[in-house]
C-alpha cells in the first residue's frame, strides 16, 4: 500500500504568546497522511493533537504562531494566505469538529449549511448544490432528506446533527478528512454508526486524520496511530503493533489504563501517576520522564529524539517520519522517542 | 433475625418533567425522565446506573439527594422514608450522602484554594470545629485523595483537572459520608487520570464502607468499580444485577445492544465484530 500522501507535516511548531511568556504547544511535529488511509492522533488534553489541525487549516488563535511545514496535495499551508487558505478549507480538507451543536450555525437551516460552500465558491448553482445536499444526506442515512433540509440544526438529535455535520464536511468533496473527536459527545450506539460512516469515507479513497483521545475508536477505525505526549509525538506504529507492542513506556501505560469490557475484570486499574504537564512548564528532558516507571537518569536530562526500528533493530534516526515505508519486507516499523523503549528491555530479549 | 434494610432505596420512583410547547402559545408537553424505578444499596456496596444520554440517570441521582421532587414513589434510608421538607432532618442526611459531579472547575468556587473549599463543607457537615481540629481533619482529607498538603494552598485554575476532581471528592468525604452520589464523576478526566480517580474511589469504598451511586455513561468504569449494575433506557430500569451477571450474561436486548455498541481497545477484538456485523447483514437480506 503506497498511495501518495495528501498531507505531509513536517516538522510542525505552535507556539502561543500568553501573559507568562511564550509557550510551545506543539513541537517537532511530523507524520503524513495517505490517501485512502486513516491517521488516529491520539493524546490526552493539553497534548496539543487540536493544535496541529488548527495550524494546517490556518485556524490557530490570534495569539498563536505556526512553524514548520504542512503541505496538501503539493501546497504549502503555513504561512499561507487567508485566499489560498479559503480555496483548501472545505473544498480540499473537510473537517468535522467535536461538538456538532456549535459547529451548525443555528440560524441557518440545513440545506443553507450544506450548501453554502459550493454556491459561494461558485462551484455549483443552487439547484445542483440542492440534489447533491440529497444525496450527501442519503449518504449518511438521513431519513426523509427533502424535509430535513428545511430543518434548523435545533430540531435534530445529537446522533443525526454530527452525521449532517459529517455531510457538511464532504460536501465538496474534500482529500482529507479532519476529525476532531467525532464521537466523544455521542452516545455509545450513536458512536457506532458515526465510525461505521468514517470508515466508509477512508474506504472511498479520502484520507482521514481522526484526532481521539478513544482507544476503542483507534481499534476500529485507524491503519496507523501517533502518539502525542505533551506536544510532541512519541510513537508511531501501525494499530496492530501499537496495540499488541507498544514501544513508548507512556503508550503501554495508557493501555494499561483504559477500562475494558472484555478479559481480565480486575477491579483495580493501572493508573499513570501525576498529572502531564502544563505546556508552559515541561521538564527538559523526555517530557514524560517524571511519570515514567523506566525513567533513568538520562531520560530527565536529554530529550529523545523519534527513532525507527524494523522489528527490534534499530534502524536509525527518523529526521521525519513521513520517510519511514509502512512496512518493509513485511517487517511492520515503529518509531518512538524514548531512551528505554520497552524492546530494549529483558523481556524482548 | 431479619436482615437490616439497605442503606438507599427507592422505590417505584417516577419523575415527570413540564416542558414549554414547541411555539408561544403551543400546549405545554411533558416528558417522563424516571417512570417506576426501584434500586436498592446496601452498606458499603458499589451500584453503577448505567444508560445513554435522556435514560433518567442523573435525574435519579438528583432524586436520591432531593434535587428533583419524585411526583410518586419514595426514597428510603435505611429502611426510612426520606422527607425532603423536613430542614432538620436533611441537615443530618446530607452529612451522610454526598455528591461528587462531572465538572470539577463548575463545582469548586474559584476564589476558594481547595483548603478552603474543604474546610467549607466541614464547617456545614460537621459545625463548627475547632480550628485546629479542622486543619488536621482537611489536611487528611487531602492527603487522603493523595494531594500533598501544599495543595491546600492552590486555586482551582492552579490545579489540573485530576486535581480538581480530588479536591471534590476530599469536599465530599471530609465529613466521613456513608454515601457517595457520583454523577459522571469520572467521565471529563483523561484516561491515565481517570484510572487514579477509580481506584481512589474503589480504595475509599472498601476502606471505609462508603457505598457508591455510580452515575455513568462509561460501561468499562462501571466494570471495573461496581458490584451491581442497574442498566436505565428512557426513564425505565431495563435490567439490574451483579457485575458478572450483566457483563457476563446480560437478559435484556437493550443491555447486549449497549455492551456490543461500546468500541473496545483491541483491533482484533473490532474486526471481528465487524466482521460479524456483515454477515448477520448478509443473513438478514
Amino acid at each position: 500500500m503506497t498511495a501518495e500522501p495528501v498531507l505531509q507535516v513536517r516538522n510542525l511548531g505552535v507556539n502561543f504568546s500568553t501573559s507568562q511568556g511564550e509557550v510551545q504547544a506543539v513541537s517537532g511535529v511530523s507524520f503524513e497522511v495517505r490517501a485512502g488511509e486513516c491517521l488516529a492522533v491520539v493524546g490526552e488534553s493539553g497534548s496539543g493533537k487540536t493544535q496541529v489541525l488548527m495550524a494546517c487549516l490556518g485556524l490557530l488563535a490570534s495569539n498563536g504562531a505556526a512553524g514548520g511545514s504542512a503541505q496538501f496535495a503539493g501546497q504549502e499551508l503555513i504561512g499561507a494566505n487567508e485566499r489560498a487558505l479559503n480555496r483548501v478549507r472545505g473544498t480540499g480538507i473537510g473537517l468535522l469538529s467535536q461538538d456538532p451543536l456549535s459547529s451548525l450555525t443555528p440560524h441557518l437551516r440545513i440545506e443553507t449549511l450544506l450548501t453554502e460552500g459550493l454556491v459561494d465558491r461558485g462551484l455549483a448553482t443552487r439547484a445542483e448544490a440542492h440534489e447533491r445536499a440529497l444525496q450527501a444526506l442519503a449518504e449518511v442515512d438521513i431519513p426523509q432528506p427533502e424535509a430535513r433540509l428545511r430543518q434548523y440544526p435545533h430540531e435534530l438529535s445529537g446522533g443525526m446533527r454530527q452525521r449532517v455535520a459529517l455531510a457538511a464536511a464532504l460536501m465538496c468533496a474534500p482529500k482529507l478528512l479532519f476529525a476532531d473527536e467525532p464521537t466523544t459527545a455521542l452516545d455509545v450506539s450513536v458512536q457506532a454508526r458515526v465510525l461505521e460512516l468514517l470508515a466508509g469515507v477512508r474506504d472511498r479513497g479520502v484520507g482521514v486524520l481522526i484526532i481521539t483521545h478513544d482507544l476503542g475508536v483507534v481499534a476500529g477505525l485507524a491503519d496507523r496511530v501517533a502518539v502525542m505526549y505533551a506536544g510532541r509525538i512519541v510513537e508511531t506504529a501501525t494499530t496492530d503493533e501499537m496495540f499488541f507492542a507498544p514501544q513508548h513506556p507512556y503508550t503501554a501505560a495508557l493501555l494499561a489504563a483504559v477500562p475494558r469490557l472484555h478479559g481480565d475484570d480486575r477491579s483495580r486499574l493501572v493508573g499513570i501517576p501525576g498529572d502531564p504537564p502544563q505546556p508552559s512548564a515541561r521538564p527538559p528532558g523526555c517530557a514524560f520522564a517524571p511519570r515514567c516507571e523506566r525513567a533513568v537518569a538520562a531520560c530527565g536530562e536529554s530529550r529523545p529524539e523519534l527513532t525507527q526500528y524494523t522489528g527490534r533493530n534499530q534502524v536509525g534516526a527518523a529526521a521525519d517520519e513521513s520517510s519511514i515505508p509502512i512496512a518493509v519486507r513485511g517487517v511492520p516499523i515503529t518509531a518512538v522517542a524514548c531512551h528505554r523503549p520497552l524492546h530494549s528491555s529483558a523481556e524482548y530479549a | 433475625m431479619s436482615t437490616p434494610p439497605p442503606l438507599l432505596q427507592v422505590e417505584r420512583a417516577s419523575v415527570r418533567y413540564t416542558l414549554r410547547g414547541a411555539g408561544l402559545l403551543a400546549p405545554a408537553r411533558t416528558l417522563d425522565a424516571l417512570s417506576d424505578v426501584s434500586i436498592a444499596i446496601r452498606e458499603g456496596g458499589r451500584l453503577g446506573v448505567v444508560g445513554e444520554s435522556g435514560s433518567g440517570k442523573s435525574t435519579l441521582a438528583r432524586v436520591v439527594l432531593g434535587l428533583v421532587r419524585a411526583q410518586a414513589g419514595r426514597v428510603a434510608w435505611e429502611g426510612r422514608t426520606v422527607d425532603y421538607d423536613d430542614a432538620t432532618a436533611m441537615r443530618s442526611l446530607r452529612r451522610e450522602m454526598q455528591v461528587v459531579f462531572q465538572d470539577p472547575f463548575g463545582s469548586l468556587d474559584p476564589r476558594m484554594t481547595a483548603g478552603q473549599a474543604v474546610g467549607e463543607a466541614l464547617q456545614a457537615l460537621a459545625g463548627p470545629v475547632a480550628s485546629v481540629a479542622a486543619q488536621d481533619r482537611i489536611r487528611a482529607a487531602l492527603s487522603e485523595v493523595g494531594l500533598a498538603a501544599a495543595f491546600a494552598n492552590r486555586y482551582p485554575h492552579e490545579m489540573s483537572g485530576g486535581q480538581c476532581q480530588r479536591v471534590a471528592i476530599a469536599r465530599a468525604i471530609v465529613a466521613r459520608p456513608r454515601l457517595l452520589v457520583c454523577d459522571e464523576a469520572v467521565s471529563a478526566l483523561d484516561v491515565s487520570v481517570q484510572a487514579q480517580i477509580v481506584n481512589l474511589l474503589h480504595q475509599l469504598s472498601e476502606r471505609y464502607q462508603m457505598s457508591l451511586l455510580f452515575i455513568s455513561h462509561n460501561l468499562a468504569v462501571v466494570r471495573h468499580l461496581c458490584d451491581e449494575v442497574a442498566v436505565l433506557c428512557q426513564g425505565r430500569l431495563v435490567e439490574q444485577g451483579s457485575r458478572a451477571a450483566i457483563f457476563g450474561d446480560p437478559q435484556a436486548q437493550y443491555t447486549r445492544d449497549l455492551l456490543a455498541a461500546v468500541p473496545e481497545p483491541d483491533p482484533a477484538l473490532q474486526r471481528a465484530r465487524i466482521v460479524a456485523a456483515h454477515k448477520a447483514l448478509r443473513a438478514s437480506r
